[in-house]
């Protein structure tokens, strides 16, 4: 792993050490390869009117114009024309459209990685309905493959193949629950060969919000239900999916699945992480190749659920709140009533930001952003939106319901020195389960 | 041959050709790739797959009022240039003559008077777009050859059109003739840069809505 910069001062990670030429390759076969219709539709869709840029917190909080989202598929929408369109043979032929050359993936790299969280708000703006995001993903694929990836995203991914998780070996994973449970005192399951339910965490819960742990194994515990954690297969956040690693993110979705199947479970339960949700309820079916016979829900889609069929009764907080929606969850997976149910539930008064729900603006850390150290000041400007934004709001509360947002706000308030806690919807359930 | 008889025969003709073929190769060139299978089970509640595709298609006419603060100028002035092309091109009067002529349907046009003054503002309006796509910072990094060049074929129908139904500038048969090849350049054009968006929208548009409303998501 080195870290370089371009002759335009752009700093890059590269890893390994094959020829600039094989990498290119690498790259742009690794995008053209598996191109699908969809994609082939929105790369030849954009009409450059710059609408995605008016979505884009990170345009809109530095006035950039290379954060204009569709800028930052360039090299591959070049790529695209070049390799796969229709009219790839003429243009060719004619020499219109270049090849990507490897300086341009160098400094595009920054742009895919540092400056996208893979939010999506460009993709409810575009009036050409140009899934943006999901374009992002595949180009992200391709950079994985040429080993151009930040070195934080690409150590994760490492780690992620060696241990199970990115954030702790799964032989350490039953202590882990074990301790938490000691430390909250409540009773926890791990390992259990047969369970109804298996519950699976995120690099957040296992290191800043252990607390999570035994927040949901008190619900579970509260409801009477029969469930698990479980060492063959609790890492849900996918690190895969969010570098472009593709075989990592099949591994990682079979093991988690194939585990939770063997234990006999009828609904596996993803942890507040908003990256789990996209990889694991809308994505897990495709290394499958067939509909998977497990019921994929998110921590808050049970919690609604819960609350709504009355399993779970609640102490009313009285208070007032906010809502943070976490990107992929609301925007990208369509949950949006449920944690505004169990506020509800939970006596707390939502007063919702100006932008909620689909439109709500990202925390600025997804996609990797927050682990991404070098994209540190990009996510501090994209922060101020959302700060501005709760302040406008006068709560007590500010809850959210996705570990890594959690991590991104509070990083961000730590920066500006702003007194507010980011609190947890499950915690809050937890933290007030009627006796 | 003069030049109106050779603008509305071979150089029409030929146009056409381009214009269907080009537009069926385009098409199918990317139709014709792999589906992306969604097997992941609906959201509950989720609209059968033609209706989530008409739900993007339609609903995506409207703008979300957030993104109006930054893009009202294109949005507004992208809806003025839009619907003024349409009612130039199928309702004045000798359009709806003309294709007639070629598909045999007709409809009721507007008065000559009304549309050569859409046509008025059409041509402001697209010129109001250019200047837009040349000032604007974000505009200018991410704008192509392709922009430029089908702006140019939009804006050369509508002005040679304004300019033959006023006769101004030269013999009329002389301007029509440039009006129909200034439309010929506009139809040779179409399937190889974003006019041919009139056709993709519909697919763009329902591909992403099959896509979100599968996951009960908002478009």
């Amino acid at each position: 792993m080195t870290a370089k910069t371009t002759a335009s001062g752009i700093a890059y990670d590269v890893q390994g050490d094959r020829p600039d030429v094989e990498r290119r390759d690498a790259a742009l076969q690794a995008f053209v390869r598996d191109f699908a219709a969809t994609a082939a539709i929105h790369m030849e869709s954009c009409l450059r009117c710059g609408m995605c840029a008016t979505a884009c917190q990170y345009y809109v909080t530095t006035a950039d114009p290379k954060y204009t989202p569709i800028n930052k598929l360039k090299p591959f929408e070049q790529a695209y024309h070049r390799h796969v369109g229709p009219f790839a043979p003429v243009y060719r032929f004619l020499g219109l459209s270049a090849n990507v050359g490897i300086d341009m993936l160098q400094e595009w790299e920054a742009l895919l990685f540092d400056a996208c969280s893979l939010c999506g708000r460009c993709t409810l703006a575009c009036p050409m309905g140009i899934d943006i995001a999901e374009l992002i993903k595949e180009a992200r694929h391709g950079m994985y493959m040429a080993g151009l990836v930040p070195d934080r995203l690409e150590l994760m991914d490492r780690t992620a193949k060696a241990w199970g998780s990115p954030a702790t070996p799964a032989d350490d994973f039953a202590d882990i629950i074990r301790e938490a449970g000691e430390a909250n005192h409540v009773p926890v399951n791990v390992d259990l060969p047969k369970a109804d339910y298996v519950i699976t965490t995120a690099p957040a819960e296992l290191t800043e919000h252990t607390k999570a742990l035994t927040d949901i194994a008190k619900i579970l515990n509260k409801m009477g239900l029969n469930w698990t954690y479980s060492s063959e297969g609790f890492e849900a956040s996918n690190i895969g999916y969010i570098n472009g690693d593709l075989e990592l993110q099949e591994k990682m979705t079979r093991k988690m699945i194939d585990n939770a199947l063997a234990i006999g479970a009828h609904t596996l339960i993803l942890p507040e992480c908003g990256h789990a949700y996209g990889a694991a309820r809308w994505e897990a079916a495709r290394w499958y190749g067939k509909e998977i016979p497990l019921r994929i829900i998110h921590m808050t889609e049970f919690l609604g659920e819960s609350v709504a069929s009355g399993k779970i009764k609640l102490k009313p907080i009285g208070e007032t709140a906010t809502f943070h929606d976490p990107c992929q969850l609301a925007r990208r997976g369509g949950v949006t009533e449920a944690p505004r149910a169990v506020l509800k539930a939970l006596g707390l008064e939502l007063t919702e930001l100006q932008d909620h729900g689909a439109l709500g603006w990202c925390c600025g850390g997804g996609g990797g952003v927050v682990s991404n150290v070098r994209a540190d000041p990009l996510r501090f400007k994209a922060f101020e939106l959302k700060k501005q934004q709760v302040e406008a709001t006068n709560t007590q509360h500010f809850v959210t319901a996705c570990g890594q947002c959690r991590i991104t706000l509070t990083l961000g308030a730590k920066k500006f020195k702003w007194d507010r806690k980011v609190e947890s919807l499950l915690e809050l359930v937890a933290d007030n389960l009627e006796d | 041959m003069d030049l109106l008889a050779f603008a509305r025969g071979p150089a029409l003709t030929f146009a056409l050709a381009v214009f269907v073929l080009g537009s069926l190769w385009r098409l199918i060139g990317i139709l014709a790739l792999p589906p992306w299978r969604d097997l992941s089970p609906a959201r509950e509640g989720a609209p059968p797959d033609w209706l989530a595709a008409l739900q993007g298609i339609f609903g995506k006419m409207i703008p979300h009022k957030t993104f109006l603060k930054g893009g009202m100028f294109a949005i507004v002035n992208g809806y003025v240039f839009h619907i003024g092309l349409a009612i130039c091109v199928f309702a004045f009067a000798p359009h709806i003559l003309f294709l007639k002529s070629l598909f045999g349907l007709s409809w009721p046009g507007l008065p000559n008077g009304l549309v050569f003054a859409v046509g008025a503002l059409t041509a402001g309006s697209l010129l109001a777009a250019l200047a837009y796509r040349l000032t604007s910072p974000v505009l200018k990094l991410i704008s192509r050859g392709d922009d430029y060049v089908s702006w140019l074929l939009t804006f050369l129908p509508v002005i040679t059109g304004l300019a033959a139904a006023s006769h101004i500038g030269a013999r009329y048969e002389t301007l029509l003739a440039l009006h129909v090849l200034s439309i010929c350049a506009f139809l040779i054009w179409f399937p190889f840069g974003k006019l041919m968006h009139a056709v993709l929208f519909v697919f763009s548009r329902g591909a992403t809505g099959i896509r979100f409303r599968h996951r009960g998501a908002q478009l």
